[in-house]
């Protein structure tokens, strides 16, 4: 059934391009149409698997065989928060672009592209599928920004692609070596994760592979001093681009060097633990810090991201299981607290006012002329600064204690990240929304009242808020897919240690 | 005799049925009816070759290696013609010349002597057809007669082709003068324990210089751009598409059959002296000057030839592995890109004949101005980027993991393919170029609707179609190569 999630969504694609060219009602509906049956497929077949700490096979055929490469999608419980977090992220930035007037059906054709994409990549056990679904989602990215971006936006759209496109690359080559090594190991050719996962690979090919393979994911997931691409590529993006970009984009990163450089390479993951952790934490501070001195309102939901994704990779380093977890739910948690952030600076702020800049808003008060932006982002702020009772508490919270294990100096380090995050977070309320400052002469182009929020945009909102609190307060929904999957094989030299 | 080489002789009598009906019946029609109609029978003569070509399963060598034909031959004989077919039906928007019932029968001509240079295993026989072949192209580039660019770019390219020539027959004789034959098998049979010596060194050194010519491979490859850019468009595809393919079948089989026991080793920190490092040395600079030179390109058609020498090079690197699987992986890489190219070439002929010329800025808007066409070139270039789930990225990925596995044991190989990746991954950012003024830029206001022909708008949708096809079902190929 899960499967559903990207045929609906190709088919969403087909159906839009199909249409009339002027007809941006129709585009908006069918878009949104789409977006709703992927997301409620995706939460009902997670619903229904049994038991989610294994890897329950959803299609599994022959698709090259003269390489090995078979079609082959299937979902344990951490493809299974991945793709409700898609699917949530999908609905919501659809409702957040509503006022996309300008080709308004190739923005959602891309736009369904990337989700299509997205879904694939969460659900691929095949690595040479898996990569597939990963490279699509690179086209659609580039012309969402390029077409329909604001600042910068040719220059963002080509450093994220090109950015990306290194990065799969370099998982192109540790493809291709460890597909050569297995094939002499396994007598046949085979590029099922699964299967792949039993071939042992020599300690020094791991050493070299590694790096290789997890900085190319960790691109993608904003990882220090790869993430340049994420603060201009999320300025320069839509509204919607960017609730993507962060929301899911950044975790095909964080899931690919989960499962593919992490699955595959244990012994190079032990070698490389603590750079790993050190550039995550670097990361958290850097991202943290950068974020306290911008102007653009934009900028410091941007730099937060990759504040906030080194705290994913600082789980992933740890090694431990409750690292682990608090990784996996990290990137939910991430994905949906981004999202909305994004969603009130993008649409709801900048859309109207037209400027994104501290020193504009700070004149405009903003939090008088849209109170609801204003209650919007401060909730999203806390939950951003992870406060008890929303999921980046709970997330966070396991992925310090995680690492608090393993390397506490570091932790320390990622502890000052938090507090920073509490500042910049702050400020940017108090100078975007509640600023002291008087009305000067200058702000005089804005005597005409902002437009309402709308429907689409409150709907949005609340459907953000509502799973960032439910996930924080009934924390065991998600953690019930995620714990077991530690527990299973496929992880088991991860954790246990020293197979070789 | 005449049965085994029944598909060239079938579209033998096409050229001269293609002649005779525009000088009898097509007389004083317009250039348009006489390509259509001149284009029609082609395309039927092709399509019945190909049938016998394809209908046939027999395994035959004729007089020791003058005419060999196998169900291998036959089909890569097969896609030359599908090639041919595409050439022919891209071709009839032609502005670049009255004379079409010439046109149309040269590049029949053309694609004769490549069929036949597919079937040859001796040495003689491949010059012949070789030069057969290469005769056609250079009066195909030269066949718009007002524009002296074209003039030039056919010159600059006879020059090179015939210097190619001359190195070719050199290393041939020094081949022939070593063992005594012209055979491919029976060289190497002779040539076995001779080990490294400075004769048979010329004699792969000239062979690669001869061939790179050819391929237009870097350092051999300054006729390229020039001639892609002066070249009517359709005949700068068919250089790009059809010549392409033969030459890379033949250029493997005569490294791997004639100069078998002289492979030396390419892999790293085991250097051995052979022909595989003097190929490894030509395929690593194609790769690198070709991309790191289309960046810079206005002219899509000059940036469509750089990446033309950038592919020649990752080519080149199966046929540097010689291995079966490398070789169908080549072959698979080679077809796909030459429909590709053909693809890409045909919307750059549409283009240029709408706007005047093929300027990266006159791309500007094209998304709105012809959205099939645009869709098309999205597919083909993306395809040339080697983006999944299209041809190219599974092309890349056969080629490369089959140059990998060639020394699996300590992946001697694997600084080839990292290069290769390395600069596929500049490649992405030329092609991306294009399509941004495809799908971002916006064109002038008053910029009208571009009308497609639609015997051109029908040969691209079949093209990207396939693109596609192949990409997402490469079995469908791969499993006769």
């Amino acid at each position: 059934m899960l499967a559903w999630t990207i045929y609906i969504s190709f088919i969403g694609v087909l159906v839009l391009m199909l249409l009339p060219r002027d007809n941006a009602k129709a585009a908006r509906a069918v878009a949104l149409l789409t977006a709703l049956a992927g997301c409620v497929v995706a939460i009902i077949g997670a619903m229904q698997q049994p038991h989610p700490g294994e890897v329950t096979t959803i299609v599994k055929t022959d698709w090259i065989p003269q390489i090995g490469a078979t079609y082959y999608l299937a979902a344990d419980g951490i493809s299974l928060v991945l793709v409700v977090l898609t699917g949530l992220a999908a609905v919501t930035g659809i409702l957040f672009s509503w006022n996309i007037e300008k080709r308004t059906k190739e923005f959602f054709a891309f736009y369904l592209a990337l989700i299509g994409g997205v879904y694939g990549v969460f659900l691929s056990f095949d690595l040479l599928l898996l990569f597939v679904f990963y490279e699509l989602t690179i086209i659609p990215k580039y012309f969402l920004i390029a077409r329909w971006g604001s600042t910068r936006k040719e220059y963002g759209a080509m450093k994220l692609a090109l950015y990306s496109f290194v990065g799969s690359h370099l998982v192109l080559i540790g493809m291709i070596a460890a597909w050569v090594v297995a094939k002499h190991q396994l007598g046949h050719a085979s590029l099922d994760l699964m299967e792949l996962s039993k071939v042992t690979f020599s300690a020094s090919f791991q050493h070299w592979m590694f790096p290789l393979v997890f900085i190319g994911f960790a691109i993608l997931a904003g990882m220090w001093p790869f993430h340049t691409w994420a603060p201009t590529g999320h300025v320069a993006a839509p509204t919607a681009g960017s609730m993507l970009l962060a929301g899911v984009v950044m975790k095909l990163g964080a899931y690919g060097c989960l499962r593919v450089a992490m699955g595959l390479f244990p012994e190079g993951m032990r070698e490389w633990q603590w750079a790993v952790a050190a550039l995550a934490v670097v990361g958290i501070v850097y991202g943290a810090g950068v974020a306290l001195v911008q102007r653009d309102f934009k900028f410091v939901i941007g730099y937060s991201s990759v504040s906030h994704m080194g705290f994913v990779l600082l789980g992933l380093a740890t090694l431990n299981t409750i690292g682990l977890d608090g990784a996996v739910l990290q990137m939910f948690s991430h994905g949906i607290i981004a999202g909305l952030l994004f969603g009130v600076v993008g649409r709801m702020v900048y859309d109207r006012t037209h400027t994104r800049d501290f020193n504009d808003l700070e004149r405009m008060d903003v939090g008088k002329l849209l109170p609801f932006a204003g209650i919007t982002f401060v909730i999203a702020g806390v939950a951003s600064m992870g406060l008890p009772g929303f999921s980046g508490f709970v997330a966070e919270l396991q992925v310090l204690m995680g690492a608090w294990a393993v390397f506490p100096k570091i932790t320390m380090l990622a502890g000052v990240g938090i507090v920073v995050g509490v500042a910049y977070t702050l400020r940017a309320v108090q100078k975007a929304f509640y600023s002291d400052a008087k009305p000067d002469g200058h702000g005089g182009q804005h005597d005409h009242p902002l437009e309402p929020i709308s429907v689409p945009e409150r709907v949005g909102a609340v459907i953000l808020i509502g799973a960032s609190l439910v996930i924080g307060l009934f924390p065991t929904l998600l953690m019930n897919w995620i714990e077991p999957c530690f527990q299973s094989p496929l992880f088991e030299r991860l954790l246990k240690g020293g197979s070789l | 005799m005449l049965q085994l080489a029944a598909p060239e002789t079938i579209v033998t009598i096409t050229v001269l049925a293609v002649l005779g009906v525009d000088l009898t019946l097509l007389r004083g029609k317009s250039v348009s009816t006489r390509f259509h109609v001149g284009a029609v029978v082609s395309i039927l003569g092709c399509a019945m070759a190909g049938w016998f070509a394809l209908a046939r399963h027999e395994e035959f060598n004729l007089l020791n290696g003058i005419l060999v034909v196998n169900p291998v031959t036959d089909f890569v004989k097969c896609a030359l013609l599908i090639l041919t077919i595409f050439t022919v039906m891209i071709s009839v928007t032609g502005k670049y010349t009255e004379h079409a019932g010439e046109y149309l029968s040269i590049v029949l001509l053309a694609t004769i002597g490549l069929m036949f240079l597919v079937s040859a295993e001796d040495l003689l026989i491949i010059f012949i057809a070789l030069e057969l072949a290469s005769l056609s192209l250079y009066i195909l580039t030269a066949f718009n007669k007002h524009n002296a660019r074209a003039a030039e770019a056919a010159l600059k390219y006879f020059l090179f082709g015939g210097m190619s020539a001359a190195f070719l027959l050199f290393g041939f004789s020094l081949l022939y003068g070593m063992s005594g034959s012209t055979n491919l098998t029976e060289i190497a049979r002779s040539l076995q324990g001779r080990g490294m010596d400075p004769l048979l060194l010329v004699a792969i050194v000239t062979t690669v210089i001869g061939f790179g010519f050819k391929v237009a491979a870097v350092p051999f490859h300054l006729w390229a751009p020039d001639a892609y850019e002066g070249a009517p468009t359709p005949s700068a595809a068919f250089i790009g598409a059809g010549s392409k393919v033969a030459s890379f079948y033949i250029v493997a089989k005569i490294f791997t059959l004639a100069f078998a026991g002289a492979e030396g080793s390419a892999v790293w920190h085991g250097y051995v002296a052979g022909w595989t490092p003097t190929i490894a040395v030509v395929a690593a600079l194609s790769m690198v000057l070709g991309n790191l030179t289309a960046i810079v390109q206005s002219s899509v058609k000059r940036l469509l030839a750089y990446s033309a020498i950038a592919h020649a090079g990752y080519m080149l690197l199966g046929v540097l592995a010689h291995t079966s699987a490398s070789n169908s992986a080549l072959m698979f890489y080679v077809i796909t890109y030459a429909l590709t190219t053909i693809g890409a070439f045909g919307v750059v002929a549409v283009v240029e004949s709408a706007t005047g010329s093929d300027r990266l800025d006159n791309f500007a808007g094209l998304s709105r101005r012809a959205p099939g066409l645009s869709l098309c070139m999205l597919v083909f270039l993306l395809s040339l980027g080697g983006i999944p789930p299209l041809a190219g990225f599974i092309g890349k990925f056969f080629l490369f993991s089959a140059v990998v596995n060639m020394d699996a044991q300590n992946l001697g190989l694997l600084w080839l393919v990292i290069l290769a990746v390395a600069m596929s991954a500049v490649s992405f950012y030329y092609y991306l170029r294009v399509l941004k003024q495809v799908y971002v830029q916006d064109a002038a206001a008053e910029a009208p609707a571009i009308i497609v022909p639609p015997m051109t708008m029908l040969a691209l949708a079949l093209l990207a179609a396939l693109v596609i096809v192949l990409g997402c079902a490469p079995s469908l190929l791969i499993s006769h190569l």
